[in-house]
């Protein structure tokens, strides 16, 4: 299953709404990370609120996901991870190290939003 | 069982096949009975009453209230023999349970009391027909089944009385043990008090996370002044509590170690960069004001002088 991947004024979001393979996974981490350099986006955000399990696989390839884009000049955001989901990472002890997470979209959105305003003020 | 047992006793005595005619004279038999302890009500229940005193039962309750307990229940009882129903006595052991069980009544005293009662009754029926064994026999066969029958319904009507009891108490152990509470918007306080085992570490994890999403929290404040000690298995629940905590988007920040908790943290060697701690609540608190955003300020000068 193709994740879409929407363009939101200078963001990027993809949201996963099903399970996905490992393949489907790092076509996702293809496409993001090229696409930040294509649209010039300042962030992106991955909502994981259809996922139901992470297994190793997945959060390695999330985190390299993450740090890639970092490289690429953007921030990433990974939102929506469930409680049980978030609870059985941890104790299988697979962090996203290095990964900021938010509730949901809006709180992706508005965490990007106070980072880019940081990071770059708006020349006046 | 003890009912057919009985039956059968009476077959082999009577040497002919239990018919409805029998049903019939065993009622009769009760009937008759019932009436012989109705007549010595008066007596009977002083007997009962000074053996249960005798036996130091009861304690809790002072004299007067145990006569007082005594005369009714031994009309239920002497009601349940008649009619052969227990609807009625379950309601009244029910019932009883309720009001003796928050004085500290314990089960073998209620056992011990219904099962005096039965004694004192028996002995009453054997002076009065102990002349006549065949009698006496026929008596002892219509009421030792509906005797025995009562005191299973008292006995197993208190344990089952205090089996709800406990259960109800255990369910508002486990409501009470993690509030998860709402200070300001997008900030939620756990206070945490108390022993914490793993089943109560599990629970707190859920009701947190569950409490994190319904409050849209962003930060939560952990407050672990209540807790005198965790083994490492717990503490390491806890680490990972504040972990899963971040990745469905909260920060965490922990106040009111006690030093022999800091010390095991310490001990399983927990990344103090995954986890901000603060001294105690209020600066915990403060801490979680200037995260959000918020600033409090008096409302005006003199409320600030006033404080000072």
């Amino acid at each position: 299953m193709e994740v879409p991947i929407l363009k939101q004024r200078n963001y990027l979001i993809a949201s996963v709404q099903a399970v996905l393979t490992d393949q489907d996974l790092v076509t996702l981490r293809d496409r993001l990370v090229a696409q930040v350099g294509r649209f010039r986006s300042d962030g992106v955000i991955l909502d994981v609120t259809g996922l139901d399990v992470m297994d190793s696989f997945s959060v390695r390839t999330l985190r390299d996901m993450a740090h890639m884009i970092r490289l690429r000049g953007a921030d990433t955001v990974i939102v929506g991870i469930q409680p049980e989901v978030a609870f059985s990472m941890v104790q299988l002890g697979l962090s996203l190290e290095g990964v900021p997470t938010a509730l949901d979209l809006e709180e992706g959105l508005a965490y990007l939003d106070a980072r880019t305003k940081r990071a770059r003020p708006s020349v006046k | 069982m003890s009912d057919n047992r009985n039956k059968n006793r009476d077959r082999q005595l009577t040497g002919e096949p239990r018919s409805a005619l029998h049903d019939e004279s065993h009622a009769e038999v009760l009937r008759e009975l019932v009436a012989h302890l109705r007549q010595n009500r008066t007596q009977l229940r002083e007997v009962w009453a000074s053996r249960i005193m005798g036996a130091r039962f009861l304690t809790a309750m002072t004299n007067e209230e145990i006569l007082a307990e005594c005369s009714s229940v031994y009309d239920n009882y002497l009601g349940a023999l008649e009619t052969g129903s227990i609807e009625a006595l379950e309601a009244y052991a029910r019932d009883l349970s309720e009001r003796i069980i928050p004085r500290g009544v314990e089960t073998h005293e209620v056992v011990g009391i219904v099962l005096l009662l039965r004694d004192v009754l028996a002995r009453s029926l054997f002076s009065k027909y102990g002349q006549d064994l065949q009698v006496l026999t026929r008596v002892l066969d219509a009421y030792e089944p509906a005797a025995n029958r009562i005191a299973t319904t008292v006995a197993v009507g208190f344990v089952q009385e205090r089996e709800r009891i406990i259960r109800q108490q255990q369910e508002a152990i486990r409501e009470l043990s993690t509030p998860v509470l709402a200070v300001r918007e997008r900030l939620l306080i756990l206070p945490i008090i108390g022993i914490l085992d793993p089943q109560r570490a599990r629970q707190l994890t859920e009701q947190l996370l569950r409490g994190i999403r319904v409050n849209r929290a962003r930060v939560v404040v952990m407050d672990l002044t209540g807790v005198p000690t965790v083994d490492a298995a717990v503490a390491n629940h806890l680490v990972q509590t504040v972990e899963a905590a971040r990745l469905v988007g909260a920060d965490v920040i922990v106040t009111g170690l006690a030093p022999e908790l800091a010390q095991t943290l310490v001990t399983i060697g927990v990344d103090l960069g995954k986890m901000a701690t603060v001294g105690d609540l209020q600066g915990g608190i403060e801490e979680a004001e200037k995260l959000l955003g918020y600033k409090v300020v008096p409302s005006d000068e003199s409320a600030e002088q006033q404080i000072r």
